[in-house]
């Protein structure tokens, strides 16, 4: 499966990353190499075949749902490029 | 005096219950190695006087008799591991800045073994990488290097680095695809996958989560065995980590192999596999067959579409763990006009070309139209990777393979930098065995003709880390093999 030059902008876009106008050819080609690569896989007879998800999916065990931890405002915000009030300050959203 | 710096955690651990030297000395010792072995570029951030004053309450410990398992043994963390109030960036300009108020599970371990700490140790950024490469620090040199500077491996770089330049007892590595065995066989030294599971991840910052495993690299096998043990155990914070048992590996060294079936992949002569490397593969057989072990060829059929299917299925989960470097809770802002301005350009100046690649070919995989015919095939085919070897281990005990196809290349190699596949290729005999999720060591088996070292990788069932270090002890009592000089 290729893939164009929208399709490299909107996948860009989707994973939040600028590519220079310059560099989206490249980027193109390159994708379009490695996904030529993967294509491999389709020769692969998968039918009946069940996706393994995890190696050790068996263990998932529930729990109670209770509160264990919190209460840190201070140490989750430590590391915050900017905040106001107790709170992760964001440029305006609102236009 | 003898170079403390040399010594196994086994016997500094010996000669500090003894008062041959102190704690504080040992960490004097390491720390001069540090400074001296700077060129290597294998610490990215250095904390040698917090080692200190840990080491001055461990030695009031031994004197006290009150010794734990790593009381006094200074170790370098590989900086994926979040350490409480020590930077740790993942070798990431996006995580510049950012200092974690907690400590990794498996860090956490050790501090209660007794464990001193030196510094964090470079790697691929985000763990992205087998070359060290990509890391925003610069590359590490192997201090195997002559003439030319060569890589060191990775992801764990910095960590197989520095064992081999005797700058640190020994060290956390992570592995997704190869990230503990692969430096280690560059650098000449013994690293350890285990079981997924075996290790938590919390506090691991998360590439890959559904194979991302954290070990440790060392001196030598039984080095590993303490280290794994006072790392692995299962935390109700990571609900991927096994309520096993886990046992003193200790024990296991020393222990005869006759009867123990070793199985050799016949898919794993690839075409192009350097002849020396072929040449040790069969050494290292003939050696434990010498020991009373039987060898089987065994096969792993699906072997060929084991990277294809990692490189769908790493990126994937890379390109998901990696949605929440956004500038807004940690980590480097970049402002823009909106938010979306703000991601964008936060992201696109924090992270590096491999990472951004890869984040990339996650998000295509995973988006609508494109999660069947990639994502949804990979994760099928993993099953039939997994089956695979659960067929194979009916037949043998333990696998045999090398640990990578050459040894250690040159920094900036060309055909590497040109072409990702290449550079990925490296991973063909460590990526299958990470996908099923077993257990696998790398250890040294010898030199080439360069004088580079090539390691054999031994790979168990799951949760049978038990005869990979039964064997393993007795392939490295045989190949007797000598560090860096």
């Amino acid at each position: 499966m290729a893939i164009d030059t929208e399709t490299v902008r909107r996948i860009a876009f989707l994973s939040r990353l600028k590519i220079e106008d310059d560099k989206i050819q490249a980027t193109e080609d390159e994708f379009n190499k490695i996904l030529g690569w993967v294509d491999q896989l389709q020769e692969v007879d998968t039918q009946n075949v069940a996706p393994l998800v995890s190696v050790n999916e068996n263990y998932l065990q529930m729990r109670e749902d209770e509160v264990t931890d919190g209460n840190m405002p201070e140490k989750i915000l430590a590391n915050a490029p900017m905040k106001e009030y107790g709170y992760f300050a964001v440029p305006k959203v609102v236009e | 005096m003898t170079d403390l710096t040399k010594l196994t955690i086994a016997k500094a651990r010996e000669g500090l219950k003894k008062k041959e030297f102190s704690a504080p000395e040992l960490v004097e010792a390491y720390a001069a190695k540090m400074n001296e072995n700077r060129k290597f570029n294998a610490y990215v951030c250095e904390t040698t006087e917090q080692a200190l004053e840990q080491a001055k309450a461990s030695q009031d410990k031994i004197n006290r008799g009150e010794g734990r398992d790593l009381e006094g043994i200074p170790l370098g963390i590989k900086d994926l591991f979040c350490t409480k109030g020590i930077a740790t960036t993942a070798c990431s300009n996006i995580l510049k800045g950012f200092v974690p108020p907690y400590e990794s599970t498996v860090t956490s371990h050790l501090l209660a073994a007794g464990a001193n700490f030196l510094g964090k140790l470079n790697l691929d950024e985000f763990a992205m990488g087998g070359s060290n490469e990509t890391s925003a620090f610069g590359p590490v040199v192997n201090p195997w290097s002559r003439d030319v500077p060569l890589v060191a491996g990775g992801s764990s770089g910095g960590s197989a680095a520095a064992v081999a330049a005797n700058m640190c007892a020994a060290a956390t590595g992570t592995d997704t695809g190869g990230s503990i065995r692969q430096p280690s066989a560059y650098c000449g030294v013994t690293g350890i996958k285990p079981t997924y599971g075996r290790c938590s991840r919390w506090g691991i910052i998360a590439f890959a989560s559904s194979l991302d495993q954290a070990g440790p690299i060392a001196k030598d096998v039984r080095d590993c065995a303490i280290m794994l043990k006072n790392m692995a155990g299962y935390d109700a914070k990571d609900s991927t980590s096994a309520k096993q048992e886990v046992p003193d590996f200790e024990k296991f060294l020393g222990l005869d192999i006759k009867g123990m079936r070793i199985g050799i992949p016949k898919e794993y002569r690839v075409d192009g596999l350097d002849k020396e490397v072929a040449a040790y593969w069969d050494k290292a057989a003939e050696m434990l067959r010498a020991r009373g072990a039987e060898v089987v060829e065994v096969s792993l059929p699906h072997t060929k579409y084991a990277l294809a299917t990692y490189y769908i299925i790493a990126p994937a989960e890379a390109s998901s763990n990696l949605a929440r470097y956004d500038g807004l809770r940690y980590g480097n802002r970049v402002d823009g006009k909106h938010l979306d301005d703000m991601y964008i350009n936060s992201r696109s100046a924090g992270f590096g070309k491999e990472v951004k690649r890869r984040i990339m070919i996650g998000t295509y995989v995973l988006s609508a139209g494109y999660y069947d015919a990639y994502y949804l095939k990979a994760q099928k085919v993993r099953r039939l990777i997994r089956d695979d070897f659960v067929k194979a281990f009916e037949k043998c005990d333990l696998i045999l393979t090398p640990t990578a196809p050459t040894a250690a290349f040159p920094i900036g190699d060309k055909s590497m930098q040109e072409n990702p596949i290449t550079m990925w290729l490296n991973d063909i005999f460590t990526v299958s065995v990470s996908l099923a999720g077993l257990p696998a060591m790398s250890l040294p088996i010898g030199l080439n003709q360069q004088g580079l070292p090539l390691g054999m990788q031994l790979v168990g069932k799951a949760f049978d880390e038990e005869s990979i270090f039964k064997a393993a002890y007795c392939l490295e009592k045989d190949v007797n093999f000598k560090g860096v000089k």
